[in-house]
């Protein structure tokens, strides 16, 4: 959990370049400075876009550095489910998972140098330790209309236990998506809100 | 009223630029510095001029040109750009300026995106300027308009470092006033001033350094250094920018009562730190990467003769490489105090995940053109590379050396000329020619090397976030100018073998690639194809390609050419293209059974 003090709560969001991770830390940040909280990110840009792997941090109601100590996130949002297993390392003891179970092959999967864990080996595995929420959220997606909607999704699923509002959470989501998709997403948030 | 945003550490920063009323910008895109010109730049509505420069050093020349003529003005750069742009840095330092310069130049603990991880806390000692070391986005911002008054008070340039943390961190920011108040240009011949002929510099220097240790008074009361003195304690911690707030936590998370001294500015503040040099008995001093702080706590304990303790890098309490954070920091203040450590518990995940290294997208030009590249040069040919996506061509096979921006073309010219008789074949991008690259092929040709240069000509100077570059007859901010041509530029340098061609059509560039390989002398071949992003996000839409199960062999050639589209089943024994396919065909191409096929709408 995070520490008393230092952070109301602390969020990794894990994920693969071009997934909407970046997207979707700024939707809970902004939500949470609406909130008149305090936040402290820090994003993965550059070189490790370019279909690597991407990691934010989001720490809600801290004053300190943006980068979160071993074993102290309170959840780890995980867009792929081997990034989830990347970066278990950052979440605490009673910490949840909420995870895409729609994997991204990396080139080295798909060119045969290296295999692929099996997804249900993945998620009976963490269900040992932790709370673990998993979902196919790029079916959601589809099913709100467009499977770019994943993170928003995500975003939904998260939200209840997230220390900010439900509504604030989707004005911003509102206000962040392109115009034309805000009825694909917001119907992503309530799909993924339904799953958890 | 107070306006917070949610912002990202280099938007704030542009905001402190516009907050200081900064009249000219110039820069050279670079990770993670290239957002703020790339915010400026993209305001609807500005009343300063903004520039992509070609390079670090021409980018810091203008700014510096502008200094001098009276006006505010900054110039952005990564941190090895600093190097490029080190011989203009050394010598306005004597010369100073009479608006105001600040100097950005972003640095990269633990090498994110960059080839190196130097402290450019280094160069402003070097350099006799102060430097700016934020600790967080709101700090970046405020800090801006404070170093424009230092800069003008001191008539010096100053240097501003923010870390990868700050200008790719995001926090609220509470925004400040405007500076509406814009300094006269005009430029006033003063030529002991403006001219660095020896006898004017032999004057400027001593002059200087007294300027320097005048900056040191004035920074020591400055909000950005702070002292917390414990009376009750005898152990002391000294921390600096980013790593201060990691050190903060720490402390509070392992429960150390002593005292604290945040330094975010350079030189350093010499009264304070005298001052926790008396209180404590023992001092840590936890910096990201060079003892920048430690040697100079170190000097002033000599000259004050104090006999405090102090650990630093020299003990291994701190790394002199890699990014800190607060796990490093409790270990390093556990050990230092004998405080007990918290060693969280790893959880140990017993299999092993497939690595995801970052690769050239779905349909990029660059993977069709190293593939023939490679198919004419061979296993045995050498692959000098440069500094852009290209360097992702790690994968392909053909990218054998990357130094610094331009080095592609001389360390292939100095390959050939020690004897190496294998054929020597490089790449470099269309923004890093016009970068330094053109200067090492000038070289090349002159001094005839027997080399091959590909310019990859993808039509933006991609890896940095998209940033225009000469050859697309657009500005920064959008305007319409001359489209340089990079085969001009070529046969003007003295290129008897240029020629262009379409990687994506793998027959005519094997063609061209075999007729450069045997012309004797500097052979230049550029293959021109825009980034596939930047066509994606203009509209363009190419129908994509399948497989046919019936053709398909199963022989993997298309999935071995490595694009993230192709992927093999291994239930099926097919290979299959998936749903990032982009339309370039060129695995239809390298497909020998006909298999891969356009889709039809």
């Amino acid at each position: 959990m995070s520490y008393s003090g230092i952070s109301l709560f602390d969020l990794v969001i894990a994920g693969v370049g071009g997934q909407g991770t970046i997207l979707a830390s700024d939707i809970i940040g902004k939500a949470a400075v609406k909130e008149g909280l305090k936040v402290m990110a820090a994003e993965t840009h550059g070189m490790a876009q370019r279909g690597g792997s991407v990691v934010n941090h989001l720490r809600i109601g801290c004053e300190f550095g943006s980068l979160i100590p071993l074993r102290s996130a309170d959840a780890l949002m995980a867009l792929e489910p081997s990034e989830a297993l990347r970066y278990i390392e950052y979440l605490s003891e009673d910490g949840i998972i909420f995870m895409n179970t729609e994997p991204v092959l990396p080139v080295t999967v798909t060119s045969g140098i290296s295999s692929y864990p099996d997804i249900n080996y993945i998620i009976d595995h963490l269900k040992q330790r932790f709370n673990v929420k998993a979902f196919n959220a790029v079916e959601l997606a589809r099913e709100a209309g467009h499977i770019q909607a994943m993170n928003t999704v995500m975003i939904g699923a998260i939200s209840k236990y997230l220390p900010l509002s439900k509504e604030v959470l989707l004005d911003c989501v509102k206000l962040s998506v392109p115009q034309k998709t805000v009825d694909i997403n917001v119907k992503a948030f309530e799909l993924g809100w339904l799953q958890t | 009223m107070s306006k917070r945003e949610f912002m990202l550490g280099n938007v704030a920063i542009s905001r402190g630029i516009i907050e200081g009323g900064c009249q000219v910008i110039t820069g050279y895109p670079g990770t993670p510095s290239s957002e703020i010109i790339d915010t400026l730049a993209t305001m609807k509505k500005r009343d300063f001029y903004v520039e992509w420069s070609v390079n670090e050093k021409v980018a810091f020349e203008v700014a510096a040109g502008a200094a001098i003529a009276g006006a505010r003005s900054v110039v952005t750069m990564k941190h090895v750009g600093l190097n490029v742009a080190s011989d203009p840095l050394m010598t306005l330092s004597y010369m100073g300026i009479k608006g105001a310069m600040i100097v950005i130049s972003a640095d990269d603990p633990s090498c994110h995106s960059s080839q190196n991880e130097q402290d450019t806390r280094k160069y402003a000692q070097f350099a006799l300027m102060p430097c700016f070391d934020p600790s967080n986005p709101q700090e970046a911002k405020d800090m801006i308009p404070y170093a424009f008054k230092l800069s003008n008070m001191f008539q010096t340039a100053v240097i501003f470092r923010p870390t990868t943390r700050i200008s790719h961190g995001k926090s609220d920011v509470e925004l400040g006033e405007v500076n509406e108040h814009r300094p006269q240009v005009k430029f006033e011949k003063i030529p002991e001033r403006w001219i660095m002929v020896p006898s004017h510099a032999r004057v400027r220097h001593p002059y200087v350094l007294q300027v320097y240790e005048d900056i040191r008074k004035e920074l020591e009361s400055s909000p950005w250094n702070h002292l917390e003195l414990k009376k009750d304690s005898k152990i002391g911690v000294i921390s600096s920018g980013v790593a201060s707030v990691y050190v903060k936590e720490a402390m509070k998370r392992i429960g150390i009562d002593a005292s604290f001294l945040k330094i975010c500015t350079y030189p350093v503040p010499e009264d304070k730190i005298t001052s926790i040099l008396r209180q404590a008995d023992t001092l840590l001093v936890i910096e990201e990467l060079e003892p920048v702080v430690e040697d100079e706590v170190r000097i002033i304990a000599q000259k004050h003769g104090i006999i405090t303790k102090i650990l630093g890098k020299s003990e291994g309490f701190v790394l002199r490489h890699g990014e800190l954070n607060v796990d490093i920091c409790m270990n390093a203040l556990s050990k230092a105090f004998g405080v007990p450590p918290i060693t969280p518990e790893i959880y140990e995940i017993n299999f092993e995940l497939p690595s995801r290294p970052p690769v050239l997208c779905p349909g990029c030009s660059h993977r069709a053109a190293f593939y023939v590249m490679k198919k004419v040069f061979g296993d045995e040919g050498i692959y000098p590379s440069d500094i852009g996506c290209y360097t992702l061509g790690i994968q392909s096979g053909a990218v054998d050396t990357t130094l610094c921006m331009g080095a592609s073309i001389t360390i292939s010219s100095g390959i050939y000329h020690a004897g190496e008789k294998h054929p020597i074949c490089c790449s470099i991008g269309d923004s890093t020619f016009f970068h330094t690259g053109v200067n090492g092929l000038l070289n090349a040709i002159y001094n005839k090397a027997d080399i091959t240069v590909t310019i990859m000509d993808n039509r933006i100077t991609a890896m940095t976030g998209h940033q225009p570059n000469p050859g697309m007859g657009r500005t920064a901010v959008g305007e319409a100018t001359v489209a340089v041509s990079i085969a001009d530029i070529c046969r003007a340098l003295g290129a008897e073998f240029v020629e262009e061609v379409n990687p994506y059509d793998l027959k005519s560039t094997e063609e061209v690639f075999r007729r450069a390989k045997n012309h004797k002398g500097t052979s230049v071949v550029i293959t021109r194809q825009p980034c596939v992003i930047d066509l994606r996000r203009s509209g363009v839409r190419k129908p994509a390609f399948s497989i046919d199960q019936d053709n398909c062999t199963g022989c993997k050639a298309c999935v071995k050419f490595g694009c993230p589209a192709t992927e093999f089943d291994n239930e099926l024994k097919r290979a299959k293209i998936n749903n990032m396919c982009t339309g370039c065909g060129v695995c239809a191409q390298i497909c020998k059974f006909g298999a891969i096929v356009e889709v039809k709408k």
